[in-house]
């Protein structure tokens, strides 16, 4: 008699949790220091200096919240799934469990999007330090904000199961440098989608950018009067975007599992 | 039922990619594992495999590196989707319920591959809770199989902190947790020192005698040979011989193996070897010369002796009595390691 998929589920869960929460401080630092050290730049020095307009910390902040989402996230499923697959096949005990292989992957992509959620929480108080206080800044939208933040979470994990099962070990340092350092850069994370006008090419190129939609969506629920994508939009290319890198990454990993 | 079932079983892994500049076009035709595949081209793996296991058996696929028996344990642990044929463990089609299978069996991999983020003892409980074995029920026994395989007091030792065998033990610990009816083990023994050997084969008898059923996949004779009940010889992902260790060693063409090394080409004493009296499927390869003599003494001297004639020095001579050995030969035409 097999035992329920939820039961084994739940035990795949509890592995993680126990294994995150030892390793939970330095996959903070290696996942957060890049958006810190960016919020001391942008968001404290240049303003001090009088590089930039001081209403700019407004915009800057919620992009520093979606590029340390994402990023986390990508990183909480891709790298596993690089060593696992690659030399410690550590997975292989998961890939015996009673349940069917996709079980393991969409587990490892929850995972993930907790990680990536929690990187968030954990930015969102230290860079408003930084900035000082941001005028737009506001918490009414609590359940929108919780939404958004798991919706760009779960987009970027699964982007992370795509990359970490279609990518081979040694070429995952490329990984980082032609797909995640452009996205980040081209990822209206440091500056609104709708500055961009300023260059339309350069507008209409970005949006195959799925960070743009994470940076906007966290644009629309934590500074609601600053300019914005609407959120419905934004939610809506969200869910697209999930459901594409989840078959996408459903498929690679059981390709990888099952050979 | 029998506990485990292949018919016609065939895998033929795709080509692997070319990593050079200037692509070639793709290479019609299967060629062989084992040989070196040149990229570009699908290696054929399984060759219309037939075995049947019944349930308590020991049995053991033995094959030099290559032979599909890797492939077989992959096909039969759901992690190998074979090309063509069907596979049934414990009656349950592997294809059509992998999960069902999954939940029956056991498995011991080639290289340990523990979780390494957690202790010994965290590796067999977490196991236990994807079979959704409750935590109360697999403490104690996670407790006494560690005992049992020497592992009582590493049960709170990281996994890098374990040798390679007492890795090797946790695996088998592992695969055990969840009480299988069928236990697969990949070349269980490569690496492990020869005390750390003899005592993973008394495990494993005692496995046996509680009536689990085991299939194991082995290079080595002595270990197929001293532990299966029976046994199927494989190569190029076809089945050679199967029976007991007993019956196959006495099918074993009659006469030593006589393996001459020379200090030159060894054909030109081809034909001469070959109308010698008493000696059998004399073969050349290179520099060695083989063949089956019923009288062994005679035959050396008679050999080496044509070897004069010839004008060749024997540099070495090698005899193996009529074994398992020799008859897997005889059989692939390849020594096992």
């Amino acid at each position: 008699m097999s035992p329920s998929p939820w039961k084994v589920f739940g035990a795949l869960v509890r592995r993680d949790v126990h294994v995150v929460s030892r390793e939970l401080p330095f996959f903070l630092l290696r996942t957060t220091l890049q958006p810190i050290m960016f919020t001391i730049v942008f968001g404290f020095l240049l303003p001090k200096m009088g590089f930039v307009q001081r209403g700019y910390t407004g915009a800057l902040l919620p992009g520093i919240l979606g590029v340390s989402l994402a990023f986390a996230s990508v990183q909480a499923v891709a790298l596993p799934m690089v060593a696992d697959f690659g030399w410690t096949k550590e997975i292989e005990d998961r890939l015996l469990a009673p349940v069917p292989i996709w079980v393991i992957a969409v587990e490892k992509i929850l995972s993930g999007t907790a990680q990536g959620m929690i990187a968030a929480l954990f930015v969102l108080p230290v860079a408003r330090l930084i900035m000082g206080p941001i005028e737009a800044l506001t918490a009414s939208h609590l359940g929108l904000i919780v939404g958004m933040t798991f919706l760009g979470a779960f987009a970027f994990s699964a982007f992370g199961m795509l990359l970490g099962t279609a990518i081979r070990g040694e070429q995952i340092g490329l990984m980082f440098g032609l797909i995640v350092a452009p996205m980040i850069f081209f990822g209206c994370a440091y500056y609104p989608w709708r500055a961009l006008a300023a260059a339309p090419v350069v507008q209409y190129l970005v949006l195959i950018n799925p960070l743009v939609y994470v940076s906007e969506g966290m644009r629309g629920v934590l500074t609601p009067a600053l300019p914005h994508m609407p959120v419905p939009v934004v939610a809506g290319a969200l869910v697209v975007i999930s459901a594409l890198f989840l078959l996408l990454g459903l498929r690679t990993f059981e390709k990888r599992a099952v050979s | 039922m029998p506990a485990i079932e292949t018919r016609a079983l065939r895998k033929v892994y795709p080509a692997p990619p070319v990593r050079r500049r200037g692509m070639r076009g793709p290479q019609i035709g299967p060629v062989q594992p084992g040989s070196g595949a040149p990229p570009g081209r699908e290696i054929l793996a399984l060759d219309g495999l037939d075995l049947e296991v019944p349930a308590g058996e020991f049995f053991g696929l033995l094959g030099p590196n290559g032979a599909g028996k890797t492939t077989t344990i992959g096909v039969l642990t759901t992690r190998v989707r074979p090309t063509a044929g069907t596979a049934a463990v414990a009656g349950i089609d592997v294809g059509a319920n992998p999960v069902g299978v999954k939940q029956r069996i056991g498995v011991v991999p080639q290289r340990p591959n523990p979780d390494r983020q957690l202790t010994a003892i965290q590796n067999l409980l977490f196991h236990a809770a994807y079979f959704g074995i409750s935590r109360s029920a697999s403490l104690p026994r996670a407790q006494a199989l560690l005992d049992q395989l020497g592992l009582g007091d590493r049960a709170e030792s990281k996994v890098d902190q374990l040798s390679g065998g007492q890795q090797q033990r946790l695996m088998i610990a592992r695969a055990l947790i969840h009480e299988p009816e069928i236990l697969f083990l990949d070349e269980p023994t490569v690496g492990l020192d020869p005390q750390a050997r003899l005592d993973l084969w008394e495990i494993l008898r005692s496995l046996h005698r509680q009536g689990r059923t085991i299939v194991m996949t082995t290079h080595y004779m002595e270990e197929a040979d001293r532990l299966c009940d029976r046994l199927a010889i494989i190569d190029h992902g076809k089945l050679l011989a199967l029976d007991t260790p007993a019956g196959l060693r006495a099918r074993a063409p009659g006469g030593t193996l006589v393996e001459v090394t020379l200090d030159g080409e060894a054909a030109p004493l081809l034909a001469a070897a070959q109308a010698l009296p008493g000696i059998s499927r004399v073969e050349v390869a290179g520099p060695k010369l083989s063949a089956y003599a019923q009288r062994v003494g005679e035959s050396i001297a008679e050999l080496l002796r044509a070897a004069e004639q010839a004008g060749r020095l024997p540099l070495d001579i090698r005899l193996t009595p009529p074994s398992l050995e020799t008859l897997f030969v005889s059989l692939t035409g390849r020594k096992l390691d």
